[in-house]
């Protein structure tokens, strides 16, 4: 059919819709346009949709995706003790899971031990709390590094943790160029978003580089940073500032690390993504394949990039936590398994879904195992990852791939113009963007024009949940208590003289760092030793907040 | 508790309830006041001002610091806009001071601009005499923006700071809206940003600017005349215009340029001691102090008054319909008062 | 008179989920109030100080860590040694419907969990402030 006859079908159906509109007139709060056709892509070419596994990427980055292997179901786990987080990591990898995802404590994340005044009531609590490396090899007890790959959610100190895993992998057998996995290592949105920083923006970046250039010549199989787009979603941003903002600071890693001497091609490889699967499922699969593109084309027209690898958008992915709710937790069971098939028809790489019970507590291991089962379910029975990019072609989710791409460019453009990601954050731009949309939410649930089953419609009166999972206010004490032990055990001489060397090399601007902290973590120096040396040097970031 | 008792025994929370009394018009505001006034006198206070997004907070952080480590005691009040539509506000400065909380050598005291802006200078100026009483070395006082309120709110003030930084888009635009006129010492932060010199060429000439034609227009009547109720510029004719005011690049974030402010802060300080000035500008600021609580008790007497008796609405219902006006009416109603 | 409810929002401990204390401050700007808000890692003790220095009325904390049940009582603790007896105490967050019971024991007035409308922490604060 001609784009004139559609237009002509198109001005009849809508002059007939308004007569039935005026009788039944629609639901409030629905996107303007009802109905999407051929005219809404006619300016669309093939190009820019293409073949999977080919430039520019919109329809994934595999040529066969789940058609040859399934995404990594990669559960992020870790609470209480080295050990106690052990037994959890064993009891996923029995139940299938395909790789591990390890959440430590907030002490950790921002590089403190266990003993520190400042850790008080957060030890073990929202993860594992490793103070040394002697933590981290209990952790990876009888877990085999060679074979397995492992993902950790640490940023201010990644190197710190990065550097006890290689240790750990040196005392198993396992050399540094088998190891698999990626650390988070992705400060700006940590800055923009997710709060634990420790060190301004320069030596942080700095840090960043450093892991970059030495991952390429040692460990040249490990993902050296996931560019997160998942907090920046969680602290109440849009689809498109998620993809937008995020890609800002991938974009000025790439600069930071060209500045430091590294080639593109030489690093691009390595970086890795972290998306957001959240409710509206059109919407995100839109967000998923618009990604891609702008990523590619970020690589290709901006940075010259040449090897394909290095345009590639890979991705990992967890469901929206912040739309659990606490309400009705069983609901969250379907959400999940919606936000699994969007995350799925999106094309993503690994995935973390969401157990029920975390609007309330850390999850149970019952309810872990139904989050696991979920991602199962939809990978083996639903038929959605049978066939490459299934909603391809649809002209709405082609249509929304190119709106949430133009929003995204307008973003990005605007970034450009305050002078890249690290000043838009400086400023507090970012920030504000966040807050503004998350207010508008929170305003849309509280008005009604968004509906939370269970929050503001259908509510029941409910017992309070039972069986949540607590952790003990022991476990900080025991922890402390190991980590005395340790300390009159290890060779303070030593410790002494790494921290030392360290110091030095952080104020040499030119020195990479890493060879630097695994010299201090292999003597059984601590995370808050090595921060506190790093911290000493280069100080502390000071919040920007613009409410 | 006895609050000016306990403020003068040095109660940080009869301090912080002074202030509280002060902001919401308590009835014991003006007893507490009168009694805390004998102790007023004392501290050196620093007015800072600038455009939004300068970096203030920062700013005073760092000075306070510096002002800690050579003993001194701090006081700081910083002000943030009331929204005029809701009445509420986000008072979020105390963010950039998180490392001063614990410093029992510093007393930290966030405002609103609430209703008036009149008002809100006078609440100023009775917080700061308060944090005196207390016996802070060093207030500071932080407003946002530059517009008239800020220039009520720092006649407070011994020095008036001044704080820009580069790439506002409208430097010039802000440097003429009247901080000029205001800025004893001026500080340009986030210096190592582009724009920075370039702001700092501009400042230096529209300060030679200014101080040449004061110079012209010092001897003509008029300007004397507008003067007369403006202390800041009767200071500086007072002295020739001999004080220039100094431009010191800062990058406060990182603490450059802080010492080197406080030496301009203090030379200024010195200056104006020297020079018979600063006794002017208190002189100045004691009347402007009694006559601005004279206008507001009158005012709020008369206003009363006429509430209590009903002739308020009479002569509002008179005025709208045009049987009188605004003029005639004030002129009785003052000749009536001012008989009893 | 112009008196205006006064309100520290602050978050203890160490996470860094500040979205709800944001939006919270932000809505209770929006009802009048006079909104101090003190960002990220605040210890009790830091707390109980900014709440004494800005004589505020009500305190309104957020935790998403877990971390409640050991600093929602000291900031309580804190604030009563400091002679602040009447502030109105207030708590948020990934707080577990158990947990409430001892943390109000210890002197929280009210918890509001995940899903809380803003209007009524609004309403709870007009209706029990001091």
């Amino acid at each position: 059919m001609s784009n004139e006859k559609i237009q002509a079908g198109l001005d009849k159906y809508n002059a007939s819709v308004e007569k039935v509109v005026s009788r039944f007139p629609e639901r409030p709060n629905l996107p303007e346009q009802r109905l999407y056709t051929p005219l809404d892509i006619k300016d669309t070419t093939y190009d820019e949709i293409g073949f999977p596994g080919m430039y520019p990427y919109t329809r994934g980055v595999q040529p066969t995706m789940y058609r040859g292997r399934f995404w990594t179901m990669r559960m992020y786990a870790g609470f209480s003790t080295a050990a106690e987080s052990n037994k959890r990591y064993r009891y996923l990898i029995e139940s299938g899971a395909t790789g591990l995802s390890c959440a430590f404590d907030l002490p950790t994340q921002i590089g403190y031990d266990s003993d520190d005044s400042i850790a008080e009531g957060e030890v073990g609590k929202v993860g594992v709390a490793i103070d040394s490396l002697a933590d981290m090899e209990i952790l990876f007890d009888q877990i085999d590094l060679g074979k397995v790959s492992t993902s950790m959610t640490i940023n201010a100190p990644a190197s710190v943790l990065l550097a006890m895993y290689i240790a750990v992998a040196e005392k198993q057998g396992v050399a540094a160029d088998q190891l698999k996995g990626t650390i988070q290592n992705d400060i700006l949105k940590e800055y923009a978003a997710r709060g634990t920083y420790i060190f301004p923006p320069r030596p942080s970046m700095r840090l960043i580089t450093n892991i970059f250039e030495y991952c390429s010549k040692n460990v040249p199989k490990w993902n050296t940073i996931s560019i997160s787009g998942y907090h920046i979603r969680e602290a109440g941003s849009t689809a498109s500032q998620e993809i937008a903002f995020t890609i800002a600071d991938g974009i000025a890693y790439c600069e930071a690390a060209i500045k430091a001497g590294l080639h593109i091609d030489d690093f691009a490889g390595r970086l890795s993504f972290f998306w957001n699967a959240h409710n509206n499922v059109l919407e995100e699969v839109a967000k998923f394949r618009a990604s891609r593109r702008v990523w590619a084309k970020v690589m290709k027209e901006r940075f010259h990039a040449e090897k394909p690898k290095s345009m590639m958008l890979r991705v990992h992915t967890q469901t929206a936590g912040s739309m659990l709710t606490a309400q009705q937790p069983n609901n969250n069971i379907v959400r999940v398994a919606l936000q699994t098939a969007a995350a799925v028809m999106g094309g993503t790489q690994s995935l973390h879904t969401n157990s029920r019970d975390e609007a309330l507590a850390l999850p149970t291991e019952e309810s872990v195992m139904i989050a696991l089962r979920t991602q199962q379910i939809v990978a083996c029975e639903s038929g959605l990852a049978d066939v490459i990019d299934p909603l391809a072609g649809s002209y709405y989710v082609e249509a929304l791939t190119n709106k949430i791409e133009a929003e995204a460019w307008e973003y990005i453009n605007k970034i450009d113009e305050i002078g890249g990601a690290v000043a838009a954050i400086e400023k507090g731009y970012i920030q504000k963007e966040i807050q503004d949309s998350a207010y508008k939410w929170q305003m849309d649930v509280e008005s009604g024009a968004k509906t939370i089953v269970g929050v503001n419609k259908f509510q029941i009166e409910e017992e309070p949940p039972k069986g949540l999972l607590k952790v003990d206010a022991s476990v900080g004490v025991a922890q402390c208590e190991r980590l005395a032990a340790m300390k009159a055990k290890r060779d303070n001489a030593a410790v002494k003289a790494s921290l030392t060397d360290l110091k030095a090399a952080c104020q040499d601007e030119n020195e990479n760092l890493m060879p630097h902290i695994l010299n201090a973590v292999r003597v059984y120096a601590t995370l808050g030793e090595i921060c506190g040396v790093m911290r000493e040097v280069f100080g502390e970031y000071e919040a920007h907040v613009n409410l | 508790m006895d609050i000016v008792e306990e403020l003068l025994k040095g109660n940080r929370l009869a301090l912080s309830r002074a202030i509280t009394a002060i902001e919401n018009e308590y009835d014991d505001a003006v007893e507490i006041m009168k009694k805390l006034y004998p102790h007023t006198g004392h501290a050196f206070v620093l007015g800072i001002t600038g455009p939004p997004g300068a970096g203030k907070s920062t700013l005073t952080d760092k000075l306070a610091k510096a002002y800690r480590a050579q003993g001194k005691t701090v006081g700081i009040i910083a002000i943030d806009p009331t929204s005029p539509f809701t009445g509420g506000a986000i008072l979020g400065d105390r963010i950039r001071m998180n490392g001063l909380t614990m410093d029992e050598g510093v007393f930290i005291r966030s405002m609103g601009t609430r209703g008036s802006l009149g008002g809100l200078s006078h609440k100023t100026a009775d917080a700061i005499k308060a944090m005196d009483a207390f016996g802070k070395d060093v207030i500071f006082v932080e407003t946002v923006g530059v517009g008239q309120s800020e220039v009520d709110i720092v006649k407070a003030a011994d020095t008036t700071m001044v704080v820009l930084i580069p790439g506002m888009g409208d430097d010039i635009q802000a440097i003429k809206a009247g901080i000029l006129e205001i800025g004893d010492v001026f500080t340009i932060n986030k210096a190592d940003h582009d724009g920075a010199d370039k702001l700092v060429r501009e400042l230096n000439m529209m300060l030679d600017l200014d101080a040449h034609s004061e110079q012209m227009t010092q001897n003509s009547t008029e300007k004397a005349l507008a003067d007369q109720f403006h202390h800041l510029n009767v200071a500086k004719h007072a002295a020739g215009a001999a004080w220039r005011p100094p431009i010191q690049k800062v990058i406060a974030s990182q603490n450059e340029g802080v010492a080197e402010t406080i030496e301009n802060i203090e030379k200024h300080f010195k200056y104006i001691s020297e020079n018979g000035i600063l006794q002017q500008r208190r002189t100045e600021r004691s009347k402007n102090e009694m006559l601005d609580v004279l206008h507001n008790n009158i005012g709020t007497y008369i206003t009363r008054r006429l509430a209590d008796t009903g002739e308020l609405e009479e002569y509002v219902g008179q005025i709208k319909r045009r049987e009188t006006d605004p003029y005639t009416v004030v002129a009785d109603i003052m000749r009536d008062m001012l008989k009893e | 008179m112009e008196k205006r409810i006064r309100v520290l929002v602050a978050k203890p401990g160490l996470d860094g989920h500040d979205r709800g204390a944001k939006v919270v401050a932000r809505a209770l700007r929006d009802a009048g109030f006079e909104v101090v808000y003190t960002g990220l890692r605040q210890t009790p003790e830091q707390i109980a100080e900014a709440a004494l220095q800005e004589d505020v009325n009500v305190i309104a904390m957020s935790i998403l860590s877990g971390a409640h049940p050991h600093l929602f009582p000291k900031v309580v603790d804190l604030v009563r040694k400091n002679g602040m007896d009447d502030v109105l105490i207030i708590g948020g967050g990934v707080i577990p419907e158990t947990d409430i019971p001892a943390l109000k024991e210890a002197g929280v007035s009210e918890v509001f969990t995940p899903g809380t409308p803003t209007g009524s922490i609004v309403d709870f604060i007009k209706a029990n402030v001091k």
